[in-house]
């Protein structure tokens, strides 16, 4: 333990401020979006920021990063930063340098955009790439779904932005719980239990508490140090699995992909809101996954067609209400789309206002 | 090279290849060829091809890394062990290409050179590496001055929107407080203490750009007290055409501010005259429209602070929550000592009550708001709820008529 440096936390960040920021920090008086992708912000002072943002795979090489340095460092006197999205911002005072970046990017096969009514970067996850609880991939169902909607991250043609996430469990890590779009893996059929194992691995009363609908007991003999699952009552979270390993809940066919819609955290208008099953499912289907790049195409043009200016998906959806959503967007409603969990009474319709 | 033909579809079409990025490092790595391996089974059994878990570590710590090792060793040895190093970005994810350099290099020497730009708590994440080489990464990276972010049962890694290095709207130091507060809580966020996981987001403004109110137990979301600025000059711009909306980031070409703001507006707190532009501003919730609409003419006040949330969490175990008002204003000024010994005051609370893996929301509704409030110290306020109970179960206890018999109407 010799010499050894803990507990110093991260860089300050003022060393990492471009000197236009660190002269005009927290004097910052309006902004405007010069273009789809390019940022101006103006200081009480006079002075100027441009920053040209451009989406990224999130999941890249130290080869991506050097590349993307190498462009800061011709254009932006090496300054640079990325945003809640995971998008990259070259930061720069020289407007007539725009153009380099912009060119720059483009040879990089960095795409422009993500401002304004756009659909920005997929906010997501580890999916098969790193981690072992996914129903579904990450990084594939993300790429096939923004080659499909391309023409949106770039432009600004929507009634407000939408915002797409993905998580590959219902862990939920990210932002499925609250976006416009969400894209979330779901398993279809209860864990195996594995006894053998499972004595030698686990935590027994940890992996009970685990469950949230109480499904799981201790194995009836006491011979058998284990567990059972009441199979009518596994909703196949999966949480039981990240408490012990000899409860797999991987079904390579039907484990698959639900929509949610509906969500956002802005405060604009509306308050926050939860995003709802749209889709209970569809196949986990790679390397493209058509049906999912379909179904949120279907969804974000109807959104697009019926909202009104400056309406967030989940606020469209209030207004017509969720048989409407149902209908133009054609999609079966099905018990599954019934909330049947604890608070599921507030999510009833108690009144007569509905539309047939 | 393994061959990789369900992968290799995902090399064509316009959004960034994150195949195309891999396969170049794939070329001098064999760690990420054997990834690409991997994940091309995977993509061909529908199946993840991680085992469970992985305990790893560096000594002193109890989190920052994610241990990882793949079911099938024998076919890919590169990733027999690959594991995520998780490196507290700075405030605002602002970085010079010094510092990126320098982070590119160790990885590159240490790790398998892939990366998450960033992880959804913010860290930024080194993906895939083998046990021994931790130490000897994590040394080269504090030697440059970065430190490992959080994982565990531990405070996570704070995060900020960019608050007043480059927004208007900014209520308060969302970078400086980020910062403050991960280096006040070295401690938590590296030996895991708590019940469970434990995260602070900071946003600037109620559009809060970091999703606060949703992936963070505490929630700081900026906020003003008085009245919205107007630019008079600016409004009639807006209003003639002049200026567009929203900063020129929609369709629409021309504000019609009676049916695009005022008219949209939660609380009808404005009038728009077709002149004048007038905001009661003691009924705003301000809930950022108007001003997102109309950057050029209507700002913040300057009374500003934060207004802090508290309890957001995904859906395991209880259900999904959103944080929720605990209290409607504080000043964030640096250093900070309020907010930071509230923080020290719920942490602890928690921790003496938690169950294990509850997080603080799921105990706050366990016990009740009111266990909570009088646990950290804070007072019933109105803000704190969107509509008192409907129901009529509620208790009274001894304190509360001791209250009474003082003439005060709750206790202190």
């Amino acid at each position: 333990m010799a010499e050894r440096v803990t507990d110093i936390g991260p860089p300050k960040y003022d060393k990492f401020l471009p000197p236009v920021i660190k002269d005009n920090y927290g004097k910052w008086k309006y902004h405007e979006i010069l273009e789809p992708g390019v940022l101006m912000h103006v200081a009480e002072s006079g002075a100027k920021i441009f920053s040209v943002r451009g989406g990224s795979g999130r999941l890249v090489t130290t080869d991506f990063i050097k590349d993307v340095c190498d462009l800061a460092d011709k254009f932006c006197d090496g300054y640079l930063r990325f945003t809640s999205r995971n998008n990259v911002e070259f930061l720069l005072t020289d407007n007539s340098k725009i153009a380099g970046v912009k060119a720059g990017m483009k040879k990089l096969g960095i795409p422009i955009g993500a401002t304004g009514h756009s659909v920005s970067n997929i906010v997501h996850t580890q999916g098969w790439v790193h981690c072992h609880t996914p129903a579904i991939d990450a990084s594939g169902i993300v790429k096939a779904v923004m080659d499909d909607l391309f023409e949106y991250f770039g432009s600004h043609k929507l009634p407000a932005q939408v915002r797409i996430a993905l998580a590959c469990c219902l862990n939920m890590c990210g932002a499925v719980h609250c976006s416009d779009i969400a894209i979330l893996g779901i398993h279809r059929t209860a864990p195996k239990v594995n006894h053998e194992r499972l004595r030698h691995l686990c935590e027994i009363p940890t992996t009970i508490a685990s469950c949230p609908t109480g499904a799981i007991r201790p194995h009836p003999d006491k011979n058998i140090k284990s567990v059972v699952i009441n199979e009518p009552r596994c909703m196949y979270c999966g949480n039981c699995y990240t408490m012990c390993p000899a409860l797999p809940v991987f079904d390579a066919e039907k484990g698959g992909v639900a929509l949610l819609v509906g969500g956002k955290v802005s405060n604009s208008k509306t308050p926050p809101m939860f995003s709802k099953l749209a889709v209970p499912y569809l196949p986990n289907n790679p390397p493209l996954w058509p049906e999912t790049v379909k179904a949120i195409r279907k969804i974000l043009t109807k959104y697009a067609e019926g909202a009104n200016k400056w309406e967030r998906v989940g606020e469209w959806v209030e207004r017509i209400g969720w048989e409407k959503f149902f209908e133009v967007c054609d999609i079966p409603f099905t018990f599954q789309h019934i909330d049947d969990y604890r608070w599921a009474y507030d999510t009833y319709r108690t009144s007569m206002h509905f539309k047939f | 090279m393994h061959k990789t033909p369900l992968l290799d579809k995902l090399e064509s079409g316009p959004w960034p290849s994150f195949i195309k990025d891999l396969k170049r490092v794939a070329k001098r790595k064999k760690s990420v060829a054997d990834l690409l391996g991997v994940l091309e089974r995977s993509y061909k059994d529908k199946i993840t091809h991680w085992k469970h878990g992985g305990i790893v570590g560096v000594l002193g710590y109890g989190s920052g890394i994610i241990g990882r090792y793949t079911d099938l060793p024998e076919e890919f040895p590169g990733v027999e062990h690959f594991h995520t190093v998780r490196v507290n970005q700075p405030s605002g994810w602002f970085y010079t290409t010094k510092a990126l350099r320098e982070l590119c290099d160790i990885w590159d020497e240490h790790g398998s050179s892939l990366l998450n730009v960033h992880g959804s708590t913010g860290d930024m994440i080194f993906l895939g590496t083998t046990t021994d080489q931790l130490e000897p990464c994590f040394a080269k990276l504090t030697a440059k001055g970065w430190d490992l972010g959080g994982s565990g049962s531990a405070m996570r890694s704070p995060s900020c929107c960019v608050g007043m290095a480059r927004c208007e709207w900014s209520c308060y130091d969302t970078m400086d407080l980020c910062y403050e507060a991960t280096q006040h809580f070295q401690f938590e966020m590296h030996r895991p203490s708590f019940p469970y996981k434990f995260k602070i987001k900071c946003s600037g403004c109620p559009n809060d750009c970091v999703a606060a109110v949703a992936r963070a137990d505490m929630s700081v979301i900026g906020v003003w007290k008085d009245d919205i600025r107007i630019d008079k000059a600016a409004v009639k711009a807006y209003a003639g055409g002049e200026l567009k909306p929203r900063g020129g980031g929609s369709p629409y070409a021309k504000l019609d501010i009676k049916a695009d703001v005022t008219d949209l507006c939660p609380t009808a707190c404005m009038n728009y005259d077709g002149k004048t532009l007038k905001i009661d501003n003691k009924n705003c919730n301000h809930c950022m429209h108007c001003i997102s609409l109309m950057p050029m003419a209507l700002r913040p006040g300057t009374a500003t602070g934060a207004t802090l949330l508290l309890g957001s969490h995904a859906p395991i175990l209880e259900g999904a929550q959103m944080s929720w008002v605990i209290v409607p204003f504080m000043e964030m000024e640096h250093p900070y000592d309020e907010f930071k010994e509230l923080v020290g005051n719920i942490t602890e609370w928690w921790s003496e009550h938690g169950k294990n893996r509850e997080r603080v929301g799921e105990l706050m509704l366990r016990l009740g708001m009111r266990e909570f409030l009088k646990g950290v110290g804070l007072e019933p306020v109105p803000q704190t709820v969107k509509t008192p109970r409907a129901n009529p179960f509620f208790f009274w206890h001894q304190e509360d008529f001791d209250a009474e018999a003082k003439g005060r109407k709750y206790i202190k």
